[in-house]
C-alpha cells in the first residue's frame, strides 16, 4: 500500500505523541489463570508478556530469567512447564502449601544514560547487559551531554493463593517500590475499597503516581484509565467499578539519591482480580 | 462450709439454670426448617448446583449452616470448585479450620430440599442477638451464580415465621419455618 507523504508524517508524528501517553505504552504484566483456589494443592498457569493492549501477548514475552516465585512461608520455589513463545512466556506454579503467593521481578540499582561525542545516546548498564556497580566509574563517563545517573528500581508482580490470604510476602525488602497490601490483592470485590500502601526503600512513598487499567482494553474505546496518588503516608484507596482483571502501574521519584545518582526512582506494576460480588 | 461444697452448689444450681433456659428456648422453637428450590433447567449441560447456606451478623460474621458439593469425586477432585461459591467462600469457605465439617452433603437435583437446623446446636446457641441475613448461594458449573439473602432477628421468635423469599435464577423459592 503506497501511504501519501503528508500522510505518512501525520502517523509518525501520531506515534510519537502516542508514546508520550502512558496510556499507550508498553506494558508489562504477568496475568495468573485465577487467583483465589480451593481444594488440594490446586494448579494455576501464568501467562508474562509485555504489550500495548492488556492483557494480550502482541509485542514480546517477559523473560523467564529473573522470575521469583515465593511461597506463604517466604520459601523461594520454582515454576515448573516454562515456555517463552514469540509473544509471550507461561508457566505453571502447583499450590501445594495453602496461603498467599508472589510471582514476579525485582531489579535494580544505578542506572545512566547520556550523549557521546556522536550524538549517540548511550545507556549503563547497556541493554541486555547487568548492572555490575564496580564498572560503573570505568564505563559511565564523569561528564557527558546529557548525562542522567540514577537509582532506579523496577518490580513486577501477581499474586495467587490457596484457600486463606496470608501475608508472609508482603514483608518488605526494603528495597525500591514496594506495595504493602491493607487490603489483600486476592481479595478484591467490585464496589469496594482497597486500601494500599507504598514504601520507597522501606520509607513511606508520598506522590506515587498509579494508573490503573482494566484488561481486554480491545473491547471498548477508552482505556478507562484510573489515577491516583498515594497521601503523604503513602497510601491509596481506589474503588473498583467492575469486575476484571486490573494492571497497576506506579511510579515515584525523588531527589534523595546518593552521588554519583542524582535521583532515586522506582517503578511499580501488578496484575489484580477484581472479583463479582 | 469446706470449698468442695460451695463448688458441688455452684455446679447444681448452674446445671439447674441452664436446664431451665434451654428448655425455655426448646418449648419456643427447636429447629429452623429451611426449604430451599433448586429450579428445574431447560439446558444441554446440566450439573447439580453448589450450594452454601448460613448466617451472617452486620459485621459479617458468619455461621456455617449446610453446604452441597460433590464431596464424593476421586482425590476429593470436587472440592476445586468450592471457591466459585463466591461469597460464601470469601466469608467461610477459605478459612483454613473447617466448620463446616458434619453440616457437608452431595449435591442435590431439582425440586424442593428442606434442611433442619437444630437450634440448640453449640454454634448457634453461643450467637448474639442481633440482625442477621440467611444467605444462600447457589453456583452452578457451564451455569449462573444467585445469592438470595433473607433478613432475620436472632433469637428467633416463632411468631415472626414463616419467612419466604426467591431467587430469579439458580434459585427457586425459600421458606423458612420453625418447629
Amino acid at each position: 500500500m503506497k501511504i501519501y507523504t503528508p500522510l505518512k508524517a501525520l502517523l509518525s508524528i501520531g506515534m510519537i505523541v502516542g508514546l508520550s501517553f502512558s496510556a499507550n505504552a508498553h506494558r508489562a504484566w504477568i496475568v495468573p489463570s485465577t487467583t483465589n483456589l480451593s481444594g488440594d494443592a490446586p494448579w494455576v498457569t501464568f501467562d508474562a508478556a509485555v504489550s500495548n493492549s492488556l492483557f494480550v501477548p502482541e509485542h514480546v514475552p517477559l523473560r523467564m530469567k529473573g522470575l521469583m516465585v515465593q511461597d506463604p512461608t517466604g520459601k523461594l520455589i520454582e515454576a515448573v512447564n516454562a515456555h517463552t513463545g514469540k509473544y509471550r512466556s507461561t508457566f505453571d506454579l502447583n499450590l501445594v502449601t495453602e496461603g498467599t503467593y508472589k510471582i514476579g521481578y525485582a531489579s535494580g540499582g544505578l542506572r545512566a544514560s547520556w550523549k557521546d561525542k556522536e550524538g549517540k545516546r548511550k545507556r549503563w548498564p547497556a541493554r541486555g547487559k547487568e548492572a555490575n556497580a564496580a564498572d560503573f566509574s570505568k564505563e559511565v563517563p564523569k561528564s557527558a551531554d546529557s548525562l542522567k545517573v540514577s537509582d532506579s528500581y523496577r518490580r513486577l508482580e501477581t499474586f495467587v493463593t490457596s484457600g486463606e490470604p496470608t501475608d508472609k510476602v508482603f514483608e518488605p525488602t526494603n528495597s525500591g517500590l514496594e506495595l504493602i497490601p491493607v487490603t489483600h490483592p486476592n481479595d478484591l470485590f467490585v464496589g469496594e475499597a482497597a486500601k494500599f500502601k507504598f514504601l520507597f526503600h522501606g520509607e513511606p512513598a508520598a506522590g506515587v503516581k498509579l494508573a490503573i487499567v482494566k484488561g481486554d482494553t480491545r473491547y471498548r474505546n477508552d482505556q478507562n484509565q484510573i489515577d491516583v496518588v498515594t497521601d503523604a503516608k503513602g497510601y491509596v484507596s481506589i474503588t473498583w467499578p467492575e469486575a476484571g482483571m486490573y494492571l497497576i502501574e506506579a511510579e515515584y521519584e525523588d531527589d534523595k539519591a546518593k552521588a554519583p545518582a542524582t535521583m532515586r526512582t522506582g517503578s511499580y506494576g501488578a496484575t489484580f482480580a477484581v472479583l463479582p460480588l | 462450709m469446706n470449698r468442695n461444697i460451695l463448688f458441688s452448689i455452684a455446679l447444681l444450681l448452674t446445671l439447674a439454670l441452664s436446664t431451665v433456659f434451654s428448655g425455655v428456648s426448646n418449648a419456643a422453637s427447636n429447629q429452623l426448617l429451611i426449604e430451599v428450590e433448586i429450579p428445574r433447567m431447560n439446558v444441554a449441560e446440566y450439573h447439580r448446583p453448589y450450594v452454601a447456606i448460613w448466617l451472617e451478623d452486620s459485621n459479617r460474621k458468619a455461621t456455617q449452616i449446610a453446604l452441597w458439593y460433590d464431596l464424593d469425586m476421586k482425590d476429593n477432585e470436587g472440592a476445586k470448585w468450592l471457591k466459585d461459591i463466591r461469597q460464601w467462600w470469601r466469608r467461610i469457605g477459605r478459612k483454613a479450620e473447617q466448620p463446616f465439617d458434619g453440616l457437608t452433603s452431595a449435591t442435590k437435583g431439582a425440586g424442593k430440599h428442606t434442611i433442619s437446623v437444630d437450634l440448640n446446636a453449640k454454634e448457634l446457641k453461643a450467637l448474639a442477638a442481633g440482625d442477621y441475613q440467611l444467605r444462600i448461594e447457589a453456583s452452578r458449573e457451564v451455569g449462573g451464580k444467585e445469592v438470595v439473602n433473607i433478613p432475620l432477628t436472632w433469637p428467633i421468635k416463632a411468631s415472626d415465621y414463616p419467612l419466604k423469599a426467591s431467587g430469579n435464577s439458580e434459585l427457586g423459592d425459600v421458606l423458612i419455618q420453625v418447629n
